[in-house]
C-alpha cells in the first residue's frame, strides 16, 4: 500500500496555503492581508512545480487505491493550478483591502482542492468527499459581496447543490450496493454482473451531481445567476475551475468503473451532451448581458467537453482531447472574464460600444478570447474541438461531431453581437464612462489569458504529449 | 522562399503596429504597398525558377502538432502558383486603390496585410490543418474588413457572411477529420493522403466526406443554393474587400476541389461527378439570369461571379466524367478551370474597383440613377468596358482562353450539359452590354442623393495604377497565355491521372 505522501504536493500545498492563510490572515492588519494573496499564489506555484516533477515520474494510486496520480491528474493539477493563479491576479483589483480579503483567498484554495481531488478520486466515497469540498467554498465566494443578487445567488447555488449532492449520495449508495464496493477497480470487476436497473439508477444520480459541478444540463440552473450575481473574479472562477475537475471525475467514473457494465452511458452522455450545447446556446441567444451571456456560452462549453466522455471507451484519443480541450477552454474563458473584470462598470453589450477606441489592447484579448471560445484557428480551443471531433467520428458518434458543428455555428452569433459593438467607434459626445478600467491586474490577467490560449493553440504540438496517457486503473 | 513569401506581410503588418496612430495614413499604404511589392517581386522570382514538370517545388516541411498529425508543409505545384500570383498581384493593385483610403487607415492596413498572409498560405498549404487554419482565418479578416470599412448594411451583411462561411468551414474540418481517421497512420499532409486515398473501398464513407467537403467548398465558391451570402457581402464591402473576396476569397473553394476533394477520393468525385456538372450548369444559369435581372452595379458584379464560378464547378465535374471522354479532354478542362480562377480574379477584382470608383462619384450603384457618364469620364467608361468585355469572355482577354478550354474539355464528356452552359456566355454578354449602355450613354445624368459629390473626376493616377495593370495581364493572358498554360498543365495533367486511378 503506497502512503506517501510526497505524492501529493500539490493537494497538500493547496491545503497548507489555506490553512496557513486562514492562521495568519487572523493576525494581520487589514491593509496587509496581502501576505494571504501571496502565500496562495505560492502555494500554486509549489504545486505547479510538483506537477511538472510528477508529469516526469509514472503513473501512482495511493492510499489504498483510493486516489491516483496519473496524466488526468496531473493534467487537471496544472490547469486548475494556473486558473486559480490567474483567478488570484483578477481578483487583485476587487478584492484587496477588502475586510474579509482573508477568506476569499483561502475560499478559492479550498474549492481549487476540491476540483483536484474530483479529478483524482478512484473511489466513489472520495468522490463524494471531493464534491463537497469543491462545493462548500464556492457557496459562500458566490455570495461574497453580500448584496442582494450576491446572496440570492448564493442561495440558489446553495439549494441546487445541496439537494444534488444528497442525490449523489444516494448514487453512490446504490452503486455501492450493487457493486459490493466503492473503489472503481473493485466495481470494474463487480459490475458485469450487477443488477442493470440500479446500476442505472446509480448511475443517473451521481452524474447529476457531477453534472452539477460542471454546469451542464439538467443541472444548469445555477449557472446564469450565479455569474450574474457574484463579482466578476469568482464568476470566472466558478465557472471555469471546478468544471475541469467535475468532467475529469465524469470520464474516471465511466470509463474505469463503469467499464463493464451493460447500461448504455454513453448515449445518456451524448444525449447531455447535446442537450447542454443547445440549450446554452438557444438561452445565450438574445441576452444583454455579458455576464449571462458568458454564463450561458459555459454551459454549451460543457456540451463540447462531454463529447470526448460520451465516446470514452470507443477511441483511443478522448481523454487526449478532452484534456486538452479543458486546458484551452479554461485559459480562454478566463480571457474573457478578464475582460469583464477590467470593465466592471460596463454589465451590458451595448456598453462596449468604442472598447477598440479607447482600450485597443484589451479589445484585442476580447477578439482572441471570443474567436477562441468559437474554435477559430489558430487558438488552443481549436485544437481542442479538432480533436474532440475526431474522437467523436472515431468513436462511431459521427452525429454528435455535426451537432457539434452546428452548435459552434450558432454560438459564433452571439459572440459576434459583443464583438460587433466593441470595434464600433463610440457613439459621439458620449464620455464612455462604462468602459473605466479596474486596475492593472485584472488588464495584465487579460493579457497573459489571451496570450496563453493563442500560446496553446500554436504550441500544441509541445502540449498534446503532455496530456496523452491512460487512466490508471 | 514560400515561408517569406507568405509571412513578410505579417511581419509588416507586425512592424507597424509599433508606429503611432497618429502617423500620416499615407505612410501607412505606402508601407503595405511596399510590403506587397516585394512580395510579388519574390512570386515572380520563385515563377522564374519553378520547374512545372517536377510536381510540387519548394517544399518546406517542419513539425508542428505531430500527435494530431498536422504539420506545417508548404509547397507549389502548377495548380497553386497561378494562383499565389493572382493573388500577391491583387492585393498590390488593392494597396495602390487604398491610397485615397481615409478611415483609421492604421487598422485598415493591419487587416488587409493579415489577409493577405492568410490568402498566400492557404494556396500554398500542403497539410490539411494548415489549410483550414488558412480558411477560416480569410473568414475572420474578410468579416473585419467588411463590418468596419463597409457601407449600407455592413454589419449585417458582415454577419451573415460570418455565420455561412464559417459553417462550410465547419462541415469541411468534419470531412478532414473524416480523411485522417481512414488513413493509416493517421495524418492530415496533402501529399500522404493523396497518395494512399484512404478512402478508396469505402463507397459511404468516401461519400460522406466527399459531402461534407462539397458543402465546405460550395459555400465558400459560392455554388448554388449556397449562394445567398454573397451578394450583401459584396454589396455592403469596401471596393477592395470585394475585390479580395471577389478575386481570392472564391477561389478557395474552386482550388479546394482541385487540390483535395479530386485527388483524394477520386472514386467518389468519378461517382458524382455528373452531380457536379450539373451544379456547375445550374450556378452558371442561374447566375447569370439573376446578374440580368440586377438594378445594383456591384450586385450585378457580383451574381456574375457565381455564374464565373459555375464553368469553373463545371469543368471539375467534367474532369470526373471518366467514362466516355479522353484524357486529353479532362485535362482541357481542369487548365481551363484553373485558368479562369486567374482570369476571374484579375477581372473581377477590376470590376470591383472600378465600381468603388463610382461610388465614390456618385454616392450610389444603382444604374438607373446614371446616365452619359461616358462624356465626362472617358478613361473610366474605357475601363469598365474592357473590363466587362473581358468577363463576357471576349476573345483575346484572359476569359476567352479560359472558357474556351472549359467548354471543350467538358463538351467530350457531356454535350448537353455544355451546350446548355454556352447560353451563360450569351446572357453575360447581354447583361453586360446593357449595363454599359445604361451606365456610359445617353444624355448625362447624375444621383441626386443628398451627399453625393458633384464634381466629376475621371479615374485619379492611384485608381488607374490599380486598375489598369490588371486589364493589361488579363489582356496579356488572353494574347499569350502560354506562359501560363505552361505551368498549369502538367499540373492539369497529373491531377486528372489522379482522378482516373
Amino acid at each position: 500500500m503506497n502512503e506517501t505522501p510526497s505524492w501529493l504536493v500539490p493537494e497538500l500545498a493547496l491545503l497548507a496555503g489555506s490553512v496557513l492563510g486562514l492562521l495568519v490572515g487572523a493576525w494581520l492588519p487589514r491593509r496587509r492581508q496581502w501576505v494571504v494573496r501571496a502565500l496562495a499564489a505560492v502555494a500554486c506555484g509549489v504545486g505547479l512545480v510538483a506537477t511538472a516533477v510528477a508529469m516526469a515520474g509514472e503513473p501512482v494510486s495511493v492510499f489504498d487505491d483510493s486516489y491516483v496520480v496519473d496524466s488526468a491528474t496531473n493534467a487537471t493539477r496544472l490547469v486548475v493550478l494556473a486558473g486559480t493563479l490567474l483567478v488570484i491576479c483578477l481578483s487583485i483589483d476587487t478584492v484587496a483591502g477588502h475586510k474579509r480579503e482573508t477568506e476569499f483567498y483561502v475560499l478559492l484554495q479550498l474549492a481549487a482542492l476540491g476540483a483536484v481531488t474530483l479529478a483524482g478520486a478512484n473511489d466513489l466515497l472520495l468522490l463524494a468527499a471531493a464534491y463537497l469540498l469543491a462545493s462548500i467554498p464556492g457557496y459562500a465566494l458566490a455570495g461574497f459581496r453580500k448584496d442582494s443578487l450576491g446572496v440570492e445567488a448564493a442561495l440558489k447555488y446553495y439549494l441546487m447543490g445541496a439537494l444534488l449532492g444528497v442525490v449523489m449520495l444516494v448514487g453512490v449508495t446504490i452503486l455501492y450496493g450493487a457493486g459490493r464496493g466503492t473503489g472503481y477497480g473493485v466495481l470494474h470487476a463487480s459490475m458485469a454482473s450487477a443488477p442493470h436497473a440500479a446500476v442505472a439508477v446509480g448511475l443517473v444520480a451521481v452524474l447529476g451531481g457531477l453534472m452539477f459541478k460542471s454546469g451542464g444540463v439538467p443541472a444548469h440552473f445555477w449557472v446564469p445567476d450565479v455569474t450574474d450575481g457574484a463579482s466578476p473574479p469568482v464568476a470566472a472562477f466558478l465557472t471555469t475551475i471546478p468544471k475541469i475537475g467535475a468532467l475529469v471525475a465524469t470520464f474516471r467514473l465511466l470509463d474505469q468503473a463503469l467499464a463493464t457494465t451493460t447500461v448504455d452511458w454513453p448515449a445518456l452522455v451524448a444525449v447531455l451532451a447535446t442537450a447542454s450545447m443547445t440549450l446554452g446556446n438557444l438561452g445565450a441567444f438574445f441576452q444583454t448581458s455579458v455576464k449571462r451571456l458568458l454564463a450561458y456560452s459555459t454551459v454549451s462549453q460543457v456540451g463540447y467537453l462531454l463529447v470526448p466522455v460520451a465516446v470514452a471507451q470507443r477511441s483511443d484519443i478522448a481523454l487526449r482531447s478532452l484534456l486538452f480541450y479543458l486546458a484551452a477552454y479554461a485559459v480562454t474563458n478566463l480571457a474573457v472574464f478578464a475582460v469583464v473584470c477590467e470593465l466592471p462598470n460596463a454589465p451590458a453589450i451595448a456598453d462596449y460600444r468604442g472598447l477598440a477606441r479607447r482600450h485597443p489592447g484589451l479589445a484585442g484579448c476580447l477578439v482572441v478570447a471570443l474567436l477562441g471560445l468559437v474554435g477559430t484557428p489558430p487558438t488552443g480551443v481549436f485544437i481542442g474541438k479538432l480533436a474532440v471531433f475526431s474522437a467523436a467520428v472515431d468513436g462511431g458518434y459521427a452525429w454528435l461531431a455535426v451537432v457539434a458543428v452546428v452548435n459552434t455555428v450558432a454560438s459564433l452569433f452571439y459572440y459576434l453581437r459583443w464583438l460587433a459593438p466593441a470595434l464600433l467607434p463610440s457613439p459621439a459626445g458620449d464620455v464612455a464612462t462604462a468602459l473605466a478600467p479596474a486596475g492593472r491586474w485584472s488588464s495584465l490577467g487579460a493579457y497573459a489569458a489571451a496570450a496563453a490560449s493563442l500560446g496553446v493553440g500554436v504550441g500544441s504540438g509541445a502540449l498534446l504529449p503532455l496530456v496523452s496517457g491512460t487512466l490508471l486503473r | 522562399m514560400l515561408t517569406a513569401i507568405v509571412f513578410l506581410p505579417a511581419v509588416v503588418g507586425v512592424l507597424l503596429l509599433l508606429v503611432p496612430r497618429t502617423a500620416p495614413p499615407r505612410g501607412f499604404v505606402a508601407a503595405w504597398i511596399a510590403a506587397s511589392a516585394v512580395d510579388l517581386g519574390l512570386v515572380v522570382v520563385a515563377w522564374l525558377c519553378f520547374d512545372p514538370r517536377n510536381g510540387f517545388g519548394y517544399q518546406t516541411t517542419a513539425t508542428w502538432i505531430p500527435n494530431a498529425g498536422a504539420s506545417y508543409h508548404v509547397g507549389i505545384d502548377g495548380l497553386s502558383l497561378p494562383l499565389v500570383a493572382m493573388t500577391a498581384g491583387l492585393f498590390l493593385a488593392c494597396a495602390v486603390y487604398s491610397l485615397r483610403e481615409t478611415r483609421r487607415v492604421k487598422t485598415y492596413v493591419l487587416v488587409f496585410l493579415f489577409l493577405q498572409t492568410v490568402c498566400l498560405g492557404l494556396f500554398v498549404a500542403l497539410d490539411l490543418i494548415l489549410f483550414f487554419v488558412f480558411f477560416d482565418l480569410s473568414i475572420v479578416g474578410m468579416y473585419f474588413v467588411i463590418a468596419g470599412w463597409g457601407h449600407g448594411d455592413a454589419r449585417g451583411a458582415a454577419l451573415k457572411f460570418f455565420l455561412y462561411t464559417f459553417l462550410g468551414s465547419l462541415a469541411l474540418l468534419l470531412g478532414f477529420i473524416g480523411l485522417y481517421l481512414a488513413a493509416t497512420p493517421h495524418t492530415f499532409d496533402v501529399v500522404a493522403l493523396v497518395r494512399s486515398q484512404p478512402l478508396a473501398g469505402h463507397a459511404v464513407g468516401g461519400a460522406l466526406v466527399l459531402l461534407a467537403l462539397t458543402v465546405g467548398l460550395a459555400i465558400k465558391t459560392p455554388t448554388i443554393p449556397f449562394h445567398t451570402w454573397l451578394p450583401p457581402a459584396h454589396t455592403n464591402a469596401p471596393a477592395p474587400g470585394s475585390a479580395i473576396l471577389a478575386g481570392v476569397l472564391l477561389k478557395m473553394g474552386t482550388y479546394g476541389f482541385v487540390r483535395i476533394a479530386m485527388p483524394m477520393l477520386p472514386d467518389a468525385w468519378r461517382r458524382y461527378a455528373l452531380g457536379f456538372v450539373v451544379l456547375g450548369v445550374v450556378s452558371v444559369l442561374y447566375g447569370a439570369l439573376v446578374a440580368l435581372a440586377q438594378t445594383d452595379f456591384k450586385r450585378m458584379v457580383a451574381y456574375t461571379s457565381v455564374n464565373h464560378m459555375g464553368y469553373v464547378v463545371l469543368a471539375v465535374g467534367a474532369a470526373g466524367l471518366v467514362a466516355g471522354s479522353d484524357a486529353q479532354a479532362r485535362q482541357l478542362a481542369v487548365a481551363g478551370a484553373v485558368t479562369q480562377m486567374v482570369s476571374h480574379g484579375l477581372i473581377t477584382g477590376a470590376l470591383f474597383l472600378l465600381s468603388g470608383v463610382l461610388y465614390d462619384r456618385g454616392g450610389t450603384y444603382v444604374m438607373a440613377q446614371y446616365s452619359g457618364l461616358a462624356s465626362r469620364l472617358p478613361v473610366f467608361a474605357g475601363a469598365t468596358a474592357v473590363a466587362a468585355f473581358a468577363s463576357l469572355g471576349l476573345p483575346g482577354f484572359s476569359g476567352f482562353v479560359a472558357e474556351f478550354q472549359i467548354f471543350t474539355g467538358s463538351f467530350d464528356a457531356q454535350a448537353v450539359a455544355t451546350g446548355v452552359a454556352l447560353l451563360g456566355i450569351l446572357l453575360t454578354a447581354g447583361l453586360f452590354l446593357v449595363a454599359l449602355q445604361r451606365l456610359f450613354l445617353g444624355p448625362l445624368r447624375l444621383p441626386d442623393a443628398p451627399g453625393a459629390r458633384r464634381s466629376l473626376v475621371d479615374l485619379r493616377p492611384s485608381e488607374a495604377a490599380a486598375i489598369l495593370p490588371l486589364l493589361v495581364l488579363a489582356f496579356v493572358i488572353g494574347v499569350v497565355p502560354r506562359f501560363l498554360l505552361d505551368v498549369i498543365e502538367p499540373a492539369a495533367r497529373t491531377l486528372v491521372g489522379l482522378v482516373a486511378r
